[in-house]
C-alpha cells in the first residue's frame, strides 16, 4: 500500500493521510492507491501539509507499518525518548 | 566578552523583522515552500525528521550566563524542555513551531544571539578551543580572532553563496582541542620573532570524503590574517565545483588543483588584495580585544585541594584542567552520563550551568565540540561546591576523554539525512564499558559515532569511529580505527564489513581487550594501534 506523510506546516508535526485529513497517527492512515500525488498537490496547495511524500507500507493488525526505518521512526518518534514518543509500539527493526 | 555595538545589533533586529514577515507571508500563503526554505535556513531553521529544527550560533563556543539561560528560557517555552549541544559548538532545538520561530529569534536577539549562517552554502560559525583565553600553553589569546572573523564573514556579500559550506576554527596552542584541521580553513596561531601570526591550513574536512588540511602559508602576520583568508575564499569562490554537490567543498578544491598550485594562487590573489587596502584596521583588533581582557582574578591564591572526598578526587583528576592563573581550574562539565543521550541537556542542567558559571566562572562558559561545556575560571576553593552542585544535578560524570565521553550525531533518531541510529549505539557502548574503573584503565580512547557518510558525529577524528549506514534497508555500522581531531591528526581506517547494533558493542570490546593486552607503557588505544597497524585489531574483532 502506499500512505502519505508530510508535516504540519504551521507545528511541524509529522502528520499521514487519512482520506479525509490528517492524522498524527499512522494508524489511522489509509491507502492513497494512484491518488497519492494529486493528494500532494491539493493538500500542500491548501497549505494543509508541508513536504509530503508517499510511503511504500504494509497492512498491519494495528494499521499501515511503513516499509522504511525512517518512516517508522517518524512514526514513533526518537527511539531514544520513550516520554516524547508517539508510538512505542511501532516496531523500528523489522523482526 | 564580546558584546554587541549598535551595528551588530541592528543587524540582528533587523534579519528577526524580516524573518518575522517572511514567516507570517508563508503561513499566509503568499509564498511556497520552494520559495521560503532558503530564507528559514539562513535562519537556521531546518524541517528535519520529527518537526523543525533550530540550530542557534554559539560563537567559538562562548556564552555567558544570561545567554545560556536564554538557551534554557527557549528550551522550556518553545521546545521540549532540552536541547542538544552539537560538534559545531552550537545548540540545536528539534521540537520548535514555524509559528514560534519569530518569537525565538527576538528572544534570541535579546542577548545578542541568532541563528544566522548556520545552514547553507556560507561561512558557518567560528569555532575555536573551548580553553581559549586560559590556557596555560596558549601563545595568545584566540578569541579575537575568532570574533573579527565572525564580523567579517557575517553577511559577507562575496561569500553569502559560496560552492558549499565553509568552515573556519582558530586556535592558538600546539595542543588542538578544536579538530583545528578538518576545517575548510585552520588558523593556528604562533609566534616568531617575539611577534604574533598565523600559520594558515586549508583544504580539510570530513564528510564523504575526508582530508587533513595541508599548511598553506607556514606564517601570516597578525594584522594580514584576514586578507589571507579572504585570499583563500576568492580562490574557492572562483573554482571551487558548483557543478556537484559532492566535490563541492574546498577540499576538492585543494586535492584536485594540488596544493602548490592552489597556494600559487592563493598568493597571487592576496597580493592582490595587498593593493586593496582592506585589512582591518589595528583598532578594530584593539577595540575587539579589550573585550577579551583577563577578569579580575584574585590573586595569592593557593593551589591546594581536600581530595578527601573519594569520588570528589576522581572528578577532579578527570574534569580539571590546568589554568594559567594560579589558584583557578577549567572545570569541564560533562554532558554524557551513562544511559544518557551525548550532548543532550533539559532547560533546568542549562539553568543550573549558567547559574555556576554566574556564582563561580566570572559569568561564561564554552561548549566544546565534544559536545561538553566548560567553565572556564573557578577558582580551586570553589571546586568541591562546584561538583556538589553538579552532582545533584546529573551532571558530575567522570568521563572526560574516556570511551564513555562519546561524541554522537542526531542521527536516525532526530534527522532526516541519517541512514542509522547513533544514540542507542552510544548509550550501549556507555553501558558496556558503565564502570568508572573499567573506563579509567582503558585511559584516553575518543570515540566517535556518526549515522551518516556527512560525519557530523566526527567519526574519521574518533580514536575508533563507527559510520552508521543503511544496508538494504537494515542499520549497519562500520567500524573504523586510528583517527584523531588533536594536534596529532590523522584519519580512521574502516575495519572491515560492518556489525549490526550488538555486535559493533562487542567488536569495541575485543578490540579495547586486545588494547589493554599489548599496550606498552604510557600507549594510549591509538598508539597501540598506530604501532601495531590493523592486523591484529582485525583478527580481534572478526576472527
Amino acid at each position: 500500500m502506499i500512505i502519505v506523510t508530510g508535516n504540519d506546516l504551521a507545528t511541524g508535526d509529522v502528520i499521514w493521510w487519512t482520506g479525509s485529513g490528517w492524522s498524527r497517527h499512522v494508524g489511522q492512515a489509509v491507502d492513497a492507491g494512484h491518488e497519492g500525488e494529486a493528494i500532494i498537490e491539493r493538500e500542500s496547495a491548501a497549505r494543509r501539509v508541508n513536504s509530503a511524500y508517499l510511503v511504500e507500507a504494509e497492512q498491519t493488525a494495528s494499521g499501515p507499518l511503513p516499509h522504511h526505518i525512517k518512516d517508522r521512526i517518524r512514526a514513533s518518534g526518537p527511539t531514544v525518548r520513550a516520554d516524547l514518543a508517539l508510538n512505542t509500539e511501532i516496531p523500528i527493526v523489522k523482526a | 566578552m564580546y558584546l554587541y555595538d549598535q551595528y551588530d545589533q541592528a543587524m540582528v533586529d533587523a534579519r528577526v523583522a524580516d524573518f518575522r514577515d517572511q514567516t507570517r507571508r508563508r503561513l499566509a500563503g503568499e509564498i511556497t515552500e520552494e520559495q521560503f526554505r532558503p530564507l528559514r535556513l539562513m535562519n537556521g531553521l531546518y524541517l528535519q525528521l520529527h518537526a523543525y529544527m533550530l540550530r542557534v550560533a554559539i560563537p567559538y563556543g562562548t556564552l555567558s550566563s544570561r545567554q545560556m539561560k536564554m538557551l534554557g528560557h527557549i528550551a522550556r517555552k518553545y521546545d521540549r524542555d532540552y536541547g542538544h549541544f552539537t560538534t559545531r559548538q552550537n545548540i540545536q532545538y528539534n521540537w520548535i513551531k514555524l509559528e514560534d520561530a519569530p518569537d525565538i529569534l527576538a528572544d534570541l536577539a535579546s542577548v545578542e544571539m541568532h541563528a544566522i549562517q548556520t545552514s547553507g552554502n556560507c561561512i558557518r560559525n567560528i569555532s575555536s578551543d573551548q580553553y581559549a583565553g586560559v590556557a596555560a600553553d596558549e601563545v595568545a589569546d584566540p578569541r579575537p580572532w575568532a570574533e573579527l572573523l565572525r564580523q567579517w564573514s557575517s553577511f559577507h556579500p562575496e561569500f553569502s553563496y559560496l560552492p558549499r559550506k565553509f568552515k573556519i576554527a582558530v586556535i592558538a596552542s600546539p595542543a588542538d582541542r578544536a579538530a583545528m584541521r578538518l576545517h575548510d580553513i585552520g588558523i593556528e596561531l604562533v609566534k616568531r620573532d617575539g611577534q604574533v601570526g598565523a600559520r594558515v591550513f586549508a583544504g580539510g574536512g570530513m564528510g564523504r570524503t575526508p582530508m587533513i588540511a595541508p599548511e598553506i602559508r607556514d606564517f601570516v602576520t597578525e594584522d594580514e590574517i584576514i586578507s589571507y583568508v579572504e585570499a583563500c575564499l576568492r580562490v574557492y569562490n572562483r573554482y571551487g565545483r558548483r557543478d556537484n554537490k559532492f566535490k563541492a567543498r574546498i577540499k576538492i578544491l585543494v586535492h584536485e588543483l594540488g596544493v602548490d598550485e592552489y597556494r600559487r594562487q592563493v598568493e597571487e590573489e592576496f597580493a592582490h588584495i595587498k593593493t586593496l587596502g582592506i585589512d582591518p584596521p589595528a583598532a578594530e583588533l584593539d577595540r575587539i580585544r579589550a573585550f577579551f581582557v583577563d577578569p579580575p582574578f584574585e590573586t595569592g591564591l593557593g593551589d591546594a585541594l581536600d581530595r578527601s572526598d573519594p569520588d570528589f578526587a576522581l572528578w577532579v583528576d578527570q574534569q580539571v584542567a590546568a589554568h594559567k592563573q594560579p589558584g583557578y581550574a577549567i572545570v569541564n562539565i560533562s554532558l554524557k552520563p551513562v544511559g544518557g543521550i551525548p550532548g543532550d541537556a533539559s532547560s533546568a542542567q542549562i539553568d543550573l550551568i549558567a547559574d555556576l558559571a554566574e556564582r563561580y566562572s566570572f559569568d561564561e562558559l564554552r561548549v566544546t565540540h565534544a559536545q561538553n561545556i566548560v567553565l572556564p575560571s573557578v577558582k580551586k576553593s570553589d571546586l568541591y561546591a562546584v561538583w556538589q552542585q553538579l552532582r545533584e544535578a546529573g551532571l558530575a560524570e567522570a568521563n572526560l576523554d574516556l570511551i564513555t565521553d562519546i561524541i554522537a550525531c542526531p542521527g536516525l533518531d532526530y534527522c532526516s539525512l541519517a541512514n542509522a541510529r547513533s544514540i542507542p549505539v552510544a548509550q550501549k557502548i556507555a553501558e558496556r564499558f558503565a564502570d568508572p574503573a573499567r573506563q579509567r584503565e582503558i585511559g584516553e580512547l575518543k570515540l566517535k559515532i556518526s549515522g551518516c557518510i556527512n560525519a557530523c558525529g566526527h567519526h574519521h577524528a574518533g580514536h575508533i569511529g563507527i559510520l552508521g549506514v543503511d544496508r538494504k534497508g537494515t542499520e549497519n555500522y562500520q567500524l573504523l580505527f586510528g583517527g584523531s581531531g588533536a594536534e596529532d591528526t590523522s584519519l580512521g581506517t574502516i575495519a572491515g564489513p560492518g556489525f549490526d547494533e550488538g555486535g559493533v558493542v562487542d567488536a569495541i570490546e575485543k578490540a579495547t581487550n586486545l588494547y589493554l593486552a599489548q599496550r606498552q607503557p604510557g600507549e594510549r588505544f591509538v598508539d597501540t594501534y598506530r604501532r601495531l597497524g590493523m592486523a591484529p585489531f582485525k583478527e580481534a574483532i572478526y576472527g
